[in-house]
């Protein structure tokens, strides 16, 4: 089977993140970008896949800072082939991103027709759209979406998902290839791969580029970003100083003067 | 009624979530404030009666369709559709759930109107609706305005009281039809949790760890104190993807929400996945060793530092206080 997964890449937050002078947006040079958590879970979902039956696996990427990396690292981790989409606007929000997958989708040999297409089921950056119900909404196929388990029907020409609700209910659906699919999390945590292994398939594989032909407008007039901040001060924690002893200390009281160290005995 | 702010009453195996409420309460302020009617639109198979409960809206909208029967976003969103085209609302509040995810984003392109995701307030300036967003795992915090309307809205749960959202008025009931194509996917079964080892909901205590806490080995540390204060430990959703702990301990989004008396926060975030199921606790201590941790922005006490020296030094000091 062929099986396509869409990788994005997201401001690392683990750093700090800087505000643009002009207030409205993240300073990008400042930014460090990663996998998204849930696109990384996607690819290694696909990599199973693979090995369970059989066929390829392609990553496409809109171009950003670091994609490269991430382009490499699923190629050393057993994927196929790698398509880098160029020419869209830094700006580019979800929704737009929607249209530019689908025409790169239509336009570039050999990624249509695919038996699966996956990508993470969200990221914490998309202000406008989740991304996998548009792309199946763009390209006229079935989705489920927030899903922590695909196991293949190849009899039935389908796939079985478990899509997550809330309370820890999951539901089980069946979904007919070929399908889109937004993974939450991968059955297994996302594979280690060696440093070697990535600079050999530096050395020994490709990334192909994809252009968009023409950007129409995605939505991205829509909405505008009239500010941005850090998100502090109102309602912000008391902080508790002092060596781990000390702070220690400071929690027993609070505890003991909530009643909280008696209660919960 | 055209013009109006509409409400998605989110309904789920027969039920309407909480957050159903809160939007209602938040759309209240945001019709008032705009002097249009605010309706809530209750959409699903035989679910009918639920509208009774939905009386802080002037009005609720309702459409049967056995195609609503599965929590699946693209019905929900084709009838949304469908309703919105002839009374053309101002703004459409959606709760941003595991429930309801999805159907903003096929609305939105659906109709070709704004969409905004990740809400946690929308206000009024000048007339104009202004949503307040949290973004990158709640690090940043964004103001954006749309250029035309309807706006969709999705909203994170916790906005609002949903007290606030309760009335015990009786809502005027408006049919409508709606016509939806068969889905080609295929609902089988629900899968209920497993039953955990603890009753997460029942525990007095709880001791969440996160990413921060490194190695399952460190788990102890957290097990430790928990032993201490009578609880029990939990875990946010990486620390139950990397296998670490049992889906049953994950708390948020797509776990449990849970509201103990004390809830300590090791190595946590806070990402708003996370923050929607344990909001809620009596006191909250957050230990992360990054001062910008969006967790202190909802913990009552903060601890900057490593939760790995931290955690045993209060399980000591709490078991030397026990005597």
């Amino acid at each position: 089977m062929h099986v396509i997964v869409l990788l994005r890449m997201v401001p690392d937050v683990v750093e700090e993140l800087e505000i643009a002078p002009e207030g409205n947006a993240l300073d990008l040079d400042a930014l460090r970008m990663i996998l998204s958590e849930s696109d990384d879970h996607a690819l290694e979902q696909a990599l199973l896949l693979k090995e369970r039956h059989g066929g390829r696996v392609t990553v496409l990427a809109p171009d950003a800072p670091e994609v490269d990396d991430a382009l490499f690292t699923a190629l050393a981790k057993g994927a196929d082939r790698a398509i880098k989409i160029t020419g869209l606007d830094a700006s580019l929000t979800a929704r737009g991103l929607g249209h530019a997958c689908r025409q790169v989708l239509a336009s570039t040999p050999g990624l249509m027709p695919a038996d699966l297409i996956l990508t993470g089921a969200q990221a914490f950056s998309d202000l406008d759209a989740v991304i996998a119900p548009l792309l199946a909404y763009h390209l006229g196929l079935p989705h489920v979406g927030i899903v922590s388990h695909v196991s293949v029907n190849p009899a039935a020409g389908s796939v079985t998902v478990l899509r997550e609700y809330a309370g820890g209910v999951r539901a089980e659906f069946e979904v007919p290839l070929p399908g889109v699919i937004g993974i939450q999390s991968a059955e297994k945590p996302p594979r280690y791969v060696p440093v070697a292994k990535v600079r050999a398939a530096m050395k020994s594989q490709k990334i192909e580029t994809a252009g968009v032909p023409v950007m129409a407008d995605g939505g991205n007039a829509l909405i505008q970003v009239t500010g941005m901040l850090k998100p502090e001060a109102a309602g912000h924690a008391e902080m508790l100083e002092g060596s781990p002893e000390e702070v220690a200390g400071r929690i027993c009281d609070i505890l003991a003067a909530r009643g909280l160290l008696q209660e919960v005995r | 009624m055209e013009g109006g702010i509409w409400v998605l009453a989110e309904q789920w195996r027969g039920r309407l979530s909480d957050v159903t409420y809160e939007l209602l309460a938040l759309g209240r302020e945001l019709a008032d404030g705009l002097g249009v009617p605010l309706q809530a639109v209750l959409l699903g198979q035989g679910v009918k009666e639920l509208a009774g409960t939905l009386g802080a809206a002037d009005a609720v909208l309702y459409a049967d369709h056995a195609g609503l029967n599965s929590s699946l976003p693209e019905p929900f969103a084709e009838a949304l559709a469908q309703l919105a085209t002839s009374r053309k609302p101002r703004a459409i509040l959606i709760p941003l759930t595991n429930v309801s995810a999805g159907i903003g984003s096929l609305l939105g392109e659906r109709l070709q109107v704004p969409i905004v995701n990740f809400c946690k307030e929308v206000l009024l300036k000048d007339g104009r609706m202004e949503a307040q967003c949290v973004l990158y795992g709640g690090k940043i915090e964004a103001s954006i305005v749309a250029s035309c309307e309807p706006v969709i809205f999705g909203i994170l749960s916790g906005g609002r009281p949903a007290e606030k959202g309760r009335s015990a008025a009786v809502p005027a009931v408006e049919e409508a039809a709606v016509d939806l194509p068969a889905s080609p996917v295929l609902f089988k079964r629900f899968v209920e949790p497993e039953a955990g080892d603890v009753d997460l909901g029942a525990q007095d205590a709880l001791v969440g760890v996160g990413r921060g806490i490194q190695s399952q080995d460190n788990l102890e540390l957290a097990e430790n104190l928990a032993q201490a204060l009578g609880g029990a430990v939990c875990g946010s959703r990486p620390v139950v993807d990397q296998g670490w702990l049992p889906l049953a301990r994950q708390v948020g989004k797509s776990g449990l929400t849970v509201k103990p008396k004390l809830y300590v926060a090791a190595g946590i975030s806070g990402a708003p996945e996370h923050a929607e199921g344990m909001r809620e606790a009596g006191l909250i201590i957050a230990i992360n060793s990054d001062p910008g941790a969006p967790i202190f922005n909802l913990a009552h006490y903060g601890v900057v530092g490593d939760a790995l020296d931290l955690l045993p030094a209060l399980s000591e000091a709490i078991q030397a206080r026990k005597g």
